[in-house]
C-alpha cells in the first residue's frame, strides 16, 4: 500500500506516488565542517554535495522524477524537454538554500512538485522552507514532505504549506491521516490559514 | 485576569485528545522513545532522576484562585502532596507517573490551564514582571500584550521545533523587573514621543552555559508588529542557528556569531516581507485582550489606615513582615503582598497542597480572586487593602507563609538541583537550605539588607546564579558535587554578570563561604551601601582574599 498522504481541497486522502525520488549517490567526501563567517551556520556539519555525485547521479530515462536541486541546477541541460513536459520536480534538504533554487528557476510554477527532504523529524528548518516556498516564491503546485516523516509533525507541516507528505516507510500514513485534524481553530496565520484566529471569528461575545 | 472562550477551551481541549494519544501510542510502542521525546517535553513531561517532572503552565505568571486550588488538589492526588514554583513562574510536580499525565491535563483543562510548550525546543512560557498592572512605576501593563504573544506562539507551526528552546519575556516598567536582558528576545514596553505604545526589542540574551546580556535590535517597535518581527528574528534563527550542538544551539550564539549587525540585517529583510501580514496585531484584539486586565474594582480608600499604623506600632514581628513583604500599589490604601516561599531550611519555591489552598482562599477574601507567582519562586496577591494586612498576615503565618525576608538573604532563588533533576551536577536544595539556617535570624538579616543570591545545580542556570549578587553553580569534579561561588550579578536595567571568586568549595563549606563574603561587605561598606554596590565599588578582590586567606589558615592549623 502507498505511503503518500495528499490534500485536495482540504480532504486528505492516501494517494499513489506517481513521482520517483532520485538519490544522489553515497558521498565519500568528509563534511565540511566549517565555512566563511555569515554562512558557517547553515553548513556547520552537513555535507555539501560533490561534483562526482552529480555526475554520477543516475537520472531514469522515463516517467516522473523529482531530482535533487544539486543535479537540477547541474544538468539542467539533459532536462530540458523533460522539464516542459511536466515531469520534473526538484527536492531539496533542509540545509539547502532557497536563493539558490530561486536564481536558477525563477519561476518555481514550471515545477509540478517540490519535495523538502527532512532527514530527522526533530529538524523544523522544513517548516520554514515550505512558508518561504509558498509565501514568498509564490509555489501553487504539489509541496511533498519527505524523509523522516511523521504523524505527529503532519498538522505543523501542513499549515506551513505541504499537501503531500511521503509518511516513513515503516509507518502507517492510514493511522497518520487522523492528525492532520489535530486542532480545528489554531490561533495564528500560517500558509493554509493567513489570518490569526482573531480576524476569523468576533471574540468580542 | 484573561478567561477563555470558546475557540481557547477548544485548543486546550483538543491538545489534551492529542497527548493523551501520543501516550497511548508510546506506551503501545508505536512511538520509541526518541520520537515520543519532543511530544512529551512539549507538553512538560521530562523523565528526571527519580520520576517524570512535569511542568504546568502559569502564563506570565497569572494564577485564579481557582486555579490554584486545582493545583493544589493535582498534587495531593497525582504527586506527593506538594508542587514547586519555577522561575519560569510554571509550577513542577516530582513524583507524576507518565500514564496519568493525560489524565492531569483533562483536570488543568477544566481551569482554563495546560501544559503546552512548558518545555522542549519551542517558544516557551512568556514571563514578566510579577506587579504588572499595579507598580506605581509602570508605564505600560503588559499582561494583554503577553497574552496576544501566548495565543500567538501556542502551536505556531512554523517554530515547532526550532534548534533549542527559546524565551521571551515582557516588560513595562522603568524599573525592569523580568530580566529582558537575558531572554531570546525582551520586549520592553514604553511610550514614544508621538505617547503611541512602542517596543524596545531585545535579542540574544541568555543565562545558561554561555551566559550573554541581549542586544538591542530594535530601538523603537509600534506595538502592532510585535508578532511579525518576532516572526522575523525565529524564523532567521530556526533557519540558521546550529543544531548540530545542542550547547551552541541558542540564539545567542547566532547572534554572536554573526554579530548584532548582521544579525539585524537579516531579520530586517525578512521583516521587510512579514510587516503588515495578516499576524499584525490589530486595535480591535488589544482592545478585546485589554479588556480582562483592566484595574481591579477598587474601593476609594484614604492613603493610611488607622488600625495598620496600630498594628505596625504594637507588633514588631508584623513590622518586620510588612517591612519586607508587602509592597507599594498605584492605588491609595493598597498594597501587594508576597508570601515567602523561603522558610528557613525549606526547599526553595515548594508549596504544599494545603498552602495552595490557603493561599487559593487568601486571594478570594482578599486580593479579587487572582494571584501571580513571581520568577523569585514566591507568591503575590497583588491587592490587598492596607486594612485586610494584619488579618493576611495571621493567616500566612499559621500556614508558614509569612517568613519576613523577601530581597533578603534566605529569600534564595534556587532550582530543583540534584535531588531531581537528572541534567544536575551537585545538588542545590540542600545548599539553600544550610545557607538560610546559617543566616536564621532575621534582625541580621535586615542589617544585611537586600541581597540576592541564586543556586543552579549545573551551567543550565535555571537558578539563574550569573544574575545573582552572590551565584552558587553546582559542579562536577572527578564524580563528586562542588560549588563554584561568583559575586556582582545583578537583575534589572542596570544588569551584570557575576564573575567567578576562584576554585569551587565542598557542600559544607558553603554557608561558611557566604558568611565570609557578608562579613567583607558589613566591614567595607558605606551607610548607603546595599551589598553588590560594595562589590562593585571595590571589585571582587578584597572578597576573594578573605574567603580564600581563611581557608589556607585551616588548612595550616
Ligand atoms: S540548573 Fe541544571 S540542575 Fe538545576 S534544574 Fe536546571 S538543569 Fe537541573
Amino acid at each position: 500500500m502507498s505511503n503518500l498522504i495528499q490534500l485536495n481541497d482540504d480532504i486528505a486522502s492516501i494517494a499513489e506516488n506517481l513521482w520517483v525520488t532520485v538519490q544522489l549517490p553515497p558521498s565519500n567526501v568528509e563534511a565540511r565542517k566549517q565555512a566563511g563567517k555569515v554562512v558557517q551556520f547553515k553548513l556547520t556539519g552537513e555535507a555539501t554535495v560533490s561534483e562526482t555525485q552529480i555526475a554520477d547521479t543516475v537520472i531514469p530515462a522515463t516517467g516522473k522524477i523529482i531530482v535533487p536541486l544539486s543535479v537540477f541546477i547541474a544538468r539542467k541541460d539533459e532536462l530540458l524537454t523533460r522539464i516542459s513536459n511536466g515531469e520534473v520536480g526538484v527536492w531539496i534538504d533542509t540545509h539547502e538554500v532557497l536563493a539558490d533554487l530561486v536564481n536558477d528557476q525563477a519561476d518555481l510554477n514550471v515545477l509540478p512538485i517540490i519535495a523538502v527532504h527532512v532527514e530527522r523529524f526533530a529538524d523544523g528548518r522544513i517548516f520554514s522552507l515550505g512558508t518561504l516556498l509558498r509565501k514568498r516564491y509564490g509555489f501553487k503546485n504539489e509541496l511533498r514532505a519527505i524523509g523522516d516523516v511523521l504523524r505527529d509533525q503532519l498538522f505543523f507541516l501542513k499549515r506551513s504549506g505541504f499537501n503531500s507528505y511521503l509518511i516513513r516507510a515503516d509507518r502507517s500514513a492510514n493511522d497518520a491521516l487522523a492528525s492532520l485534524k489535530d486542532f480545528t481553530a489554531p490561533y495564528q496565520g500560517a500558509v493554509d490559514e493567513p489570518r490569526p484566529v482573531f480576524s476569523r471569528y468576533n471574540r468580542t461575545a | 485576569m484573561y478567561k477563555y472562550d470558546k475557540l481557547d477551551q477548544q485548543i486546550v481541549d483538543e491538545r489534551v485528545a492529542q497527548y493523551r494519544d501520543q501516550t497511548r501510542r508510546f506506551l503501545a510502542g508505536e512511538l520509541t522513545e526518541e520520537e515520543f521525546r519532543p511530544l512529551r517535553l512539549q507538553n512538560g513531561l521530562y523523565i528526571q532522576r527519580h520520576a517524570p517532572m512535569f511542568r504546568i503552565a502559569v502564563p506570565y505568571g497569572m494564577l485564579s484562585s481557582r486555579q490554584l486550588h486545582k493545583l493544589g488538589d493535582i498534587a495531593k492526588k497525582y504527586d506527593r502532596d506538594y508542587g514547586h514554583f519555577s522561575t519560569r513562574q510554571n509550577l513542577q510536580l516530582n513524583w507524576p507517573k507518565l500514564e496519568d499525565v493525560p489524565e492531569m491535563l483533562a483536570e488543568l483543562a477544566t481551569v482554563e490551564m495546560h501544559a503546552i510548550q512548558t518545555s522542549g525546543n519551542c517558544i516557551r512560557n512568556i514571563t514578566t514582571d510579577q506587579f504588572a498592572g499595579i507598580a506605581p512605576d509602570e508605564v505600560i501593563d503588559p499582561r494583554a500584550m503577553a497574552e496576544i504573544m501566548r495565543q500567538w506562539s501556542t502551536f505556531h507551526p512554523e517554530f515547532a521545533l526550532l534548534p533549542r528552546k527559546f524565551k521571551i519575556a515582557v516588560s513595562g516598567t522603568k524599573q525592569d523587573r523580568a530580566i529582558v536582558q537575558a531572554h531570546d528576545i525582551g520586549m520592553e514596553f514604553y511610550t514614544d514621543d508621538a505617547d503611541k505604545l512602542a517596543i524596545k526589542v531585545w535579542v540574544g540574551g541568555g543565562l545558561g552555559r554561555t551566559p550573554i546580556l541581549g542586544s538591542v535590535i530594535r530601538e523603537h517597535l509600534e506595538w502592532q508588529h510585535a508578532l511579525t518581527y518576532c516572526e522575523a528574528i525565529i524564523r532567521v534563527y530556526n533557519l540558521h542557528g546550529r543544531r548540530d550542538n545542542s550547547y551552541k544551539a541558542r540564539i545567542k550564539i547566532l547572534v554572536k556569531a554573526l554579530g548584532i549587525e548582521e544579525f539585524k540585517n537579516q531579520v530586517e529583510a525578512e521583516w521587510a516581507h512579514l510587516k503588515d501580514a495578516p499576524n499584525t496585531i490589530t486595535e480591535a484584539e488589544l482592545a478585546r485582550v485589554s479588556k480582562y486586565f483592566e484595574a481591579m474594582p477598587y474601593e476609594n480608600l484614604s492613603a493610611h489606615d488607622a488600625s495598620f499604623d496600630a498594628a505596625i506600632a504594637s507588633n514588631p514581628a508584623f513590622a518586620a513582615w510588612a517591612k519586607r513583604c508587602v509592597h507599594v500599589h498605584k492605588q491609595a490604601g493598597y498594597r501587594a503582598v508576597t508570601l515567602s516561599l523561603k522558610p528557613h531550611g525549606k526547599a526553595p519555591g515548594d508549596a504544599t497542597s494545603d498552602q495552595m489552598h490557603v493561599v487559593a482562599d487568601l486571594a478570594a477574601q482578599y486580593s479579587f480572586g487572582e494571584l501571580r507567582v513571581s520568577h523569585e519562586q514566591n507568591l503575590i496577591l497583588a491587592d490587598v487593602k492596607l486594612s485586610d494586612l494584619y488579618s493576611v498576615w495571621e493567616k500566612a503565618r499559621a500556614a508558614g507563609l509569612a517568613t519576613p525576608n523577601i530581597g533578603l538573604l534566605t529569600d534564595i532563588i534556587c532550582c530543583p538541583g540534584g535531588d531531581f533533576c537528572s541534567l544536575a551536577n551537585a545538588k542545590s536544595i540542600p545548599i539553600a537550605e544550610a545557607i538560610q539556617m546559617q543566616f536564621d535570624n532575621l534582625d541580621y538579616l535586615h542589617d544585611i539588607g537586600d541581597i540576592e543570591l541564586n543556586i543552579s545545580g549545573c551551567m543550565n542556570a535555571c537558578g539563574h546564579h550569573h544574575v545573582g549578587h552572590i551565584g552558587i553553580l553546582g559542579v562536577d569534579k572527578d564524580g563528586s558535587e562542588w560549588y563554584q561561588v561568583s559575586i556582582g550579578g545583578k537583575q534589572g536595567n542596570d544588569a551584570s554578570l557575576g564573575t567567578v571568586i576562584g576554585p569551587a568549595f565542598s557542600a559544607d563549606e558553603m554557608p561558611g563561604v557566604v558568611q565570609k563574603l557578608i562579613d567583607i561587605y558589613i566591614k567595607e561598606r558605606t551607610p548607603e551601601e546595599l551589598f553588590i554596590d560594595t562589590v562593585r565599588r571595590l571589585g571582587i578582590a578584597p572578597f576573594k582574599a578573605h574567603v580564600y586567606a581563611k581557608n589556607e589558615e585551616i588548612v595550616s592549623v
